[in-house]
């Protein structure tokens, strides 16, 4: 996804490299889905994978405003709740309402995308159409929330922004809780049922950790084509300096709402996408806290870098679903520590965080992106070893 | 009116009462925005600890020595909060001070989490505080009339301190004009430090009053808390102390009276205060008592 000035013979072997590693990645993600036996080694990998590639992409729509664009929003809890409820709504299957919505008397839409395409396309065409019709949906629906919000919302600045981001996101999180909405939303009870990823098939093979993949990389792939068009360069020059981009005759407004638009269509994408994950969702989650993770997230791969905020966001994935588990299981190697019980992880964790964001606040790649040109490159120079490579954008 | 108030008098009576514990908050939000430009999101979260740290003190030790231990604790915390991670990135972009409060908030939510287990903590019932007391036709209890009396008090205690002493005098300069005012001779440091301290001896106050009229402390029990004194200093007009405690009390009294509206209307009494938070910063960004400010370009 690199581009690069001039066309330079590592720039090349650079997007060679980039696609057989992306196909490597989804032969191997096939291998997990169909082929390999499940034992514990994958019972851990498969979720931080999914979970991973989801967060990327919530973490790269968010950087597009933070990083990118120089807003300063605190709201992408409330969009990823916009987006979750617009895809899980119409999705619960037909029969399966009167058991979800038990308090509301069955609920007041009474029908499922995927369902009724089933019924046309067959039962997988029908699931995966429908979900990817949904997802669209849901991106959407979050694009119609953030285009409201953002009328009043973009005019204020830095951290007024912020707060009142944070205050629309609570909002949102109170009006989709309401009883009076009961009959759509389920009120404060969770719902369920809905199409997820093991419903993802292609004739008999399983897809269910392939497609958040898919759907991630064509998002954030849209997102880096965004940033490098001539719109890109617009939201570059109003993070930079407001008032020279306004000299230079690009509207401030119309930069920052769409910046603010297409970030919050990616937010609910991957809020549909958190849905599909968990199986199952409830307003109440999305609090303020969930925002603060995403943004700690960003901060930790580096502030406007897109590869970075995705190698974060599967690092962060991987310490805190698995590679630290350990920390809260009371025993280290055998060795009973007394100290390590749950919650252990969590605050070291946090003062990981802490240093980060203190010593080290340009993060993992600051502002520079991940390329196997750039790599190569280096590699050259420097001749010597050890350089990783397997960023996914 | 009469009949609204009879109608509405344990509501408006709890309002008062949160109000006040608000404003305990509000004020450490307000005076650290004046002087720092910053939103201390870590605030809600001293405000929780002071709660656990009172859960932990009470079952070692009696009463008398643990409410002061407590406000000494918090004290410190925020003192250390400040000087740990505020302090190295006094000249860094406003917004990494911003994302280093959220990690501080991060933290501490984690840390209470770990040191509490995930299980609600029961606070202790602070004698005579917890005392039922008649008022009208509403029982409350005594916290809720000594709430409004203590804030205010404290209040006018704390102008009082920032319009007569040095240091105040000094406050008020750094939150005029940073720069000018080392240039003068001031120890930022100190009155920065002198902020947080008040801030936080107030909010370990505020915290003794607020857990009193609830069963239990949870991790997350100070962030709500925390953004509502933070629109409640927002309204007030960020930087002015009685603007605060104005827009705490205006804060509490609606919530409440919206709780008592119905059921189905309790979960707007969260929201309502961010809606207010936007008419504000649409309507007049300075709040109610802010100073206009110029905008340098």
């Amino acid at each position: 996804m690199e581009k690069t000035l001039q066309k330079s013979p590592e720039s090349k072997a650079g997007k060679l490299i980039a696609v057989v590693l992306i196909a490597a990645l989804y032969i191997f993600l096939y291998l997990l889905d169909n082929v390999l036996p499940p034992n514990s080694f994958t019972l851990m990998l498969i979720p931080v994978l999914k979970k991973g590639a989801i967060y990327s992409l919530i973490c790269v729509s968010m950087n597009l405003l933070n990083g990118f664009t120089g807003l300063f929003s605190l709201g992408q809890a409330g969009f990823l709740l916009v987006g979750a409820y617009a895809y899980s709504i119409f999705t619960i299957p037909a029969d399966q309402h009167d058991a979800v919505y038990q308090y509301f008397e069955g609920g007041a839409i009474r029908f499922s995308v995927p369902e009724a395409l089933g019924r046309v396309l067959g039962e997988n065409a029908g699931n995966i159409l429908g979900a990817i019709l949904c997802i669209i949906f849901a991106g959407l629906v979050a694009a119609a929330f953030a285009a409201l919000i953002g009328i009043p919302v973009l005019r204020l600045k830095s951290d007024y922004l912020a707060i009142a981001t944070l205050g629309f996101a609570e909002i949102i999180r109170a009006i989709f809780q309401w009883n009076g909405l009961g009959p759509v939303t389920n009120g404060s009870n969770m719902l369920r049922k809905y199409t997820d990823f093991s419903d993802i098939q292609i004739g008999s093979v399983k897809l269910a950790t392939a497609f958040p993949f898919l759907i991630s990389m064509i998002c954030i792939a849209i997102i880096v084509l965004l940033i490098h068009s001539s719109y890109g360069r617009a939201f570059k020059a109003v993070r930079d300096d407001e008032v020279a981009a306004e000299a230079m005759g690009i509207s401030l407004f119309k930069h920052k709402m769409l910046s603010f638009v297409i970030s919050s269509f990616f937010a609910g994408v991957g809020g549909a996408l958190l849905a599909m994950y968990q199986t199952t969702i409830q307003a109440n989650a999305f609090k303020s806290a969930m925002t603060y993770e995403i943004l700690l997230i960003v901060v930790i791969g580096g502030i406007g870098s897109v590869s970075g905020s995705c190698i974060a966001s599967f690092l962060y994935i991987a310490c805190n679903e698995w590679w630290l588990r350990f920390l809260d299981s009371g025993s280290f190697f055998g060795i009973s520590v007394p100290f390590f019980r749950d919650g252990f992880r969590k605050v070291v964790f946090s003062v990981l965080i802490m240093v980060i964001v203190l010593f080290f606040s340009r993060g993992i790649m600051g502002d520079k992106e991940l390329s196997f040109a750039g790599l190569m490159r280096k590699h050259k120079k420097k001749a010597t070893g050890g350089v990783e490579g397997g960023g996914q954008a | 009116m009469s009949a609204f108030i009879q109608a509405n008098l344990p509501y408006l009576l709890s309002g008062i009462s949160v109000g006040g514990q608000y404003a305990l908050i509000a004020i450490g939000y307000t005076m650290v925005y004046g002087i720092l430009r910053l939103i201390n999101f870590a605030h809600g979260d001293v405000f929780m600890v002071a709660g656990l740290v009172m859960v932990y003190l009470t079952t070692a030790m009696p009463m008398y020595i643990s409410i002061p231990l407590t406000i000494i604790i918090t004290v410190l915390l925020g003192f250390t909060i400040e000087r740990v991670a505020y302090k190295p990135l006094r000249s860094a972009p406003r917004m990494s001070v911003m994302i280093s409060a959220i990690g501080v908030t991060y933290l501490l939510q984690n840390c209470a989490l770990y040191f509490t287990g995930g299980l609600a903590q029961i606070y202790p019932t602070i004698p005579w505080l917890s005392d039922s007391v008649t008022i009208g036709s509403a029982t409350t209890k005594m916290v809720t009339v000594v709430t409004p009396i203590l804030t205010v008090v404290l209040v006018f205690a704390l102008v009082l301190f920032i319009q007569k002493t040095k240091i105040g005098m000094a406050m008020r300069a750094v939150s005029r004009d940073f720069e000018t005012s080392q240039l003068m001779g001031i120890k930022i440091n100190s009155v920065i430090s002198m902020t947080f301290v008040i801030g936080c001896g107030l909010a370990a106050i505020g915290s003794l009053l607020y857990f009193t009229n609830y069963p239990s402390v949870i991790p997350t029990s100070g962030s709500m808390p925390g953004l509502k004194a933070f629109v409640a200093a927002v309204f007030g007009g960020i930087g002015s102390i009685p603007g605060a405690v104005i827009g705490a009390f205006v804060i509490g009294i609606c919530e409440n009276i919206i709780k008592g509206l119905g059921s189905s209307w309790t979960i707007f009494s969260d929201a309502f205060t961010f809606v207010l938070l936007i008419i504000v910063l649409l309507v007049k960004p300075t709040g109610i008592f802010g100073e206009k400010a110029t905008d340098k370009v």
